[in-house]
């Protein structure tokens, strides 16, 4: 990202550019010559699917804005006007309350994709540490942005989750009071959520800067969970990278277009295409699909604090994960158990998320208790031992290697470690 | 290890035994019946409104629903709008002028409001100048705003249509509240609306039907349109962009095939 250039350009104004700010050069070494491990399975191409819907979020945000009107009597109405009488109006707010979903798949995709070839272990935890930033940014982002339609949900969702605060104790009423502006959710709270709106974006993009700084130091993780040894191992990440993952955001395209077009308010909650109306509180309050699995958690502790800080700590387990995860082996390709324990915490995920969207009451409470104490088991019990225990399998000595004994017939990489371990033991000669 | 398997697998049965935990409760909520299966012309991806059932919808809530129901989104205009009702300009400005209220407009040179006759450019007038008014006119009941009433219902156009038609008599021991109606389609089985629609109330001259189960039909499909005005426009641009999308795809696909293949990956 820095330093003195190497590059030699023809181009004379290229050449002056790059002399006083080596901005192509950096370009070049960041976005087209990168070394990228050759191994790269579709799971990696959710950082570029990510970084596209920042854009699309940003661009079609951008539009609303300028037609939005951020007041109680007028915010529901303007939207409606936006649906109907701006040019196109439709499809920007189509595109963004259906972008906020995909944005989120993405996100939980890229992360999933993270804990299954344990890309958050040395050297780079920080990288990962970024990324949970990123989700926390993206989470208030897409809060307040849920609130702007002013809608029954709107209104509701922005009461029980700003009241959440008023679990602090002693000085709990007096922030959510300063939260609104008000002694309710209000005008003041309203316009405060659409600045914050518009503001965090942009402080999304520059972490997602950091991110991807981060990344480029040690480079990326790959399936093998091998660092790369020597350039036999990688490709310039142009062509190579570009087009690949240029398919794979068409092929995302493809399906969020799918919605966007023919179920634009799936994803959504009738209730809030009825005005808000504080009189009225709606028979069940639920957050986006998004936050449920988090919503499950907050409602299983029967202390209204506890579950304030259960919920906030779901989240911030991810920021110590490089240090309670202590398996020497990254990949869950090579770590057999692991790889159980990591199905199962996805299967706890999808059931919270289930849970937070069924009325808090008998059993759902106990399952959500249940899934609520195995999440943090998997955290805190589940990975520490594994990594003391676990009997792994033997690592490839290189990506090349592992490489070519898949050429020879062994199994897929990813889900098949054995085969490729065996594979590469007994093709020696393969070696270096 | 096998132990640790064993371990494992505990787990995951105490996961199942938890989501089962939860599978029994599931309808004990006193949920509402979900509604009748009914089929409208705009449904699926190639789906287009029925220019005639739109018409016949907007005479339908013009002629009942309008008595109590506002409409505050939806202008004469959009009645000649591409893809709605499709009103030639002609006939959306008698709409607008015979609409059975009159506009409220002004202050006029001494200060005053006055009423007119629609104009194409105005919104449907609302049957109550505020929401106590209403109250005060429906038993303390609340005709909701009709502008996007069939986004704000659960399946809305089969909810509405399964509403209008679903009237009942309450089962045996039912205690109705005072001025309630018995529908088991409406969350709690008593709405304050008395059946709105009768045989042969609206007068079709086109030779449909006039009987309550088409006027329920059309007013859905109506009240579709007013909810999502550019659903024919969204769907003829959504297939434009899929075709796009899908052969770039395919481009893409056998490009990245190519550039790879001297790749071991």
């Amino acid at each position: 990202m820095s330093g003195q250039s190497t590059y030699h350009f023809k181009n004379p104004a290229v050449r002056w550019l790059d002399s006083r700010l080596p901005i192509i050069s950096a370009m070049k070494v960041n976005a087209l010559d990168f070394p990228t491990p050759k191994n790269l399975n579709y799971f990696w191409t959710f950082g570029g699917i990510l970084t596209l819907f920042l854009g699309i979020q940003i661009v079609t945000g951008l539009v609303l804005a300028m037609h939005y009107t951020a007041h109680v009597d007028q915010a529901f109405n303007s939207v409606e006007e936006i649906m109907r009488d701006v040019n196109y109006g439709w499809l920007m707010r189509y595109m963004h309350a259906n972008g906020a979903s995909f944005f989120f798949i993405a996100v939980y995709i890229h992360i999933f994709r993270g804990l299954y070839y344990g890309s958050y272990k040395a050297p780079r935890e920080l990288l990962w540490m970024i990324g949970v930033v990123i989700l926390l940014i993206m989470m208030a982002t897409a809060f307040m942005g849920y609130v702007l339609p002013w809608g029954q949900m709107s209104f509701w969702g922005a009461t029980v989750i700003t009241n959440l605060f008023s679990a602090i104790p002693l000085v709990g009423e007096p922030i959510v009071q300063w939260l609104w502006g008000g002694f309710a959710v209000g005008n003041p709270t309203l316009n405060r959520f659409y600045a914050l709106h518009f503001l965090l974006p942009f402080v999304l993009a520059a972490v997602v800067f950091l991110h991807i700084w981060a990344l480029h130091v040690p480079g990326n993780n790959n399936p093998t969970g091998v660092e790369v040894k020597s350039n036999k191992d990688t490709v310039p990440f142009h062509p190579y990278y570009t087009v690949k993952d240029f398919l794979a955001v068409i092929v995302f395209l493809i399906v969020y277009a799918a919605f966007v077009f023919y179920l634009p308010n799936y994803l959504g909650h009738t209730d809030n295409y009825i005005p808000a109306d504080p009189l009225v509180t709606p028979a069940h309050i639920v957050p986006e699909w998004y936050f449920l699995p988090f919503y499950a958690i907050l409602r299983a502790i029967p202390d209204k604090l506890g579950g304030v800080i259960a919920m906030f700590a779901s989240i911030g387990i991810l920021f110590l994960l490089p240090w309670l995860d202590t398996s020497k082996v990254r990949s869950a390709a090579f770590r057999p158990l692991y790889r159980q324990f990591f199905w199962i915490l996805v299967l706890v995920c999808f059931g919270l998320g289930y849970l937070g969207s069924q009325p808090a009451e008998g059993g759902y409470v106990i399952a959500s208790q249940i899934l609520t104490a195995y999440y943090f088991l998997h955290f805190l019990v589940i990975l520490p031992l594994l990594g003391l225990f676990e009997k792994t399998k033997p690592l490839p000595g290189s990506i090349s290697e592992s490489v070519l004994s898949k050429d020879k017939g062994g199994g897929p990489t990813d889900g098949g470690g054995g085969t490729v371990a065996a594979a590469a033991a007994s093709a020696p000669e393969k070696r270096g | 290890m096998s132990q640790i398997k064993i371990a494992t697998l505990g787990l995951a049965a105490a996961v199942a035994v938890s989501s089962a935990l939860v599978a029994a409760p599931a309808f004990a909520a006193g949920e509402v019946k979900p509604p009748k299966s009914v089929h409208f012309s705009f449904e699926g991806p190639f789906g287009t409104y029925d220019r005639g059932q739109l018409q016949r919808g907007y005479k339908v809530y013009e002629q009942v629903c309008a008595a109590c129901h506002s409409m505050d989104l939806v202008a004469f205009r959009n009645l000649g709008d591409p893809g709605g009702p499709e009103f030639s300009p002609a006939e959306v400005r008698v709409l607008a002028a015979e609409f059975p209220r009159e506009v409220v407009d002004g202050p006029d040179d001494l200060g005053d409001m006055f009423e007119r006759p629609g104009k194409p450019s105005d919104y449907f007038p609302p049957p109550f100048p505020n929401q106590a008014a209403a109250r005060a006119s429906n038993s303390g009941a609340y005709p909701p705003d009709f502008s996007v009433i069939a986004k704000a219902r659960p399946n809305g156009p089969a909810y509405i249509y399964s509403l209008l038609v679903g009237y009942e008599d309450p089962p045996a021991g039912m205690e109705l509240r005072d001025g309630a109606y018995y529908n088991s389609y409406f969350p709690g089985g008593q709405i304050a609306m008395a059946p709105p629609l009768f045989d042969e109330m609206v007068e079709y001259t086109d030779g449909t039907p006039m009987t309550v189960e088409q006027y329920s039909k059309d007013l859905s499909a109506f009240l579709m349109w007013t909810a999502e005005p550019k659903l024919e426009e969204r769907k003829r641009i959504g297939f434009q962009v899929m075709v796009f999308l899908v052969v770039l795809a395919g481009l893409l696909y056998f490009t990245k095939k190519k550039l790879w293949r001297d790749v071991d990956h």
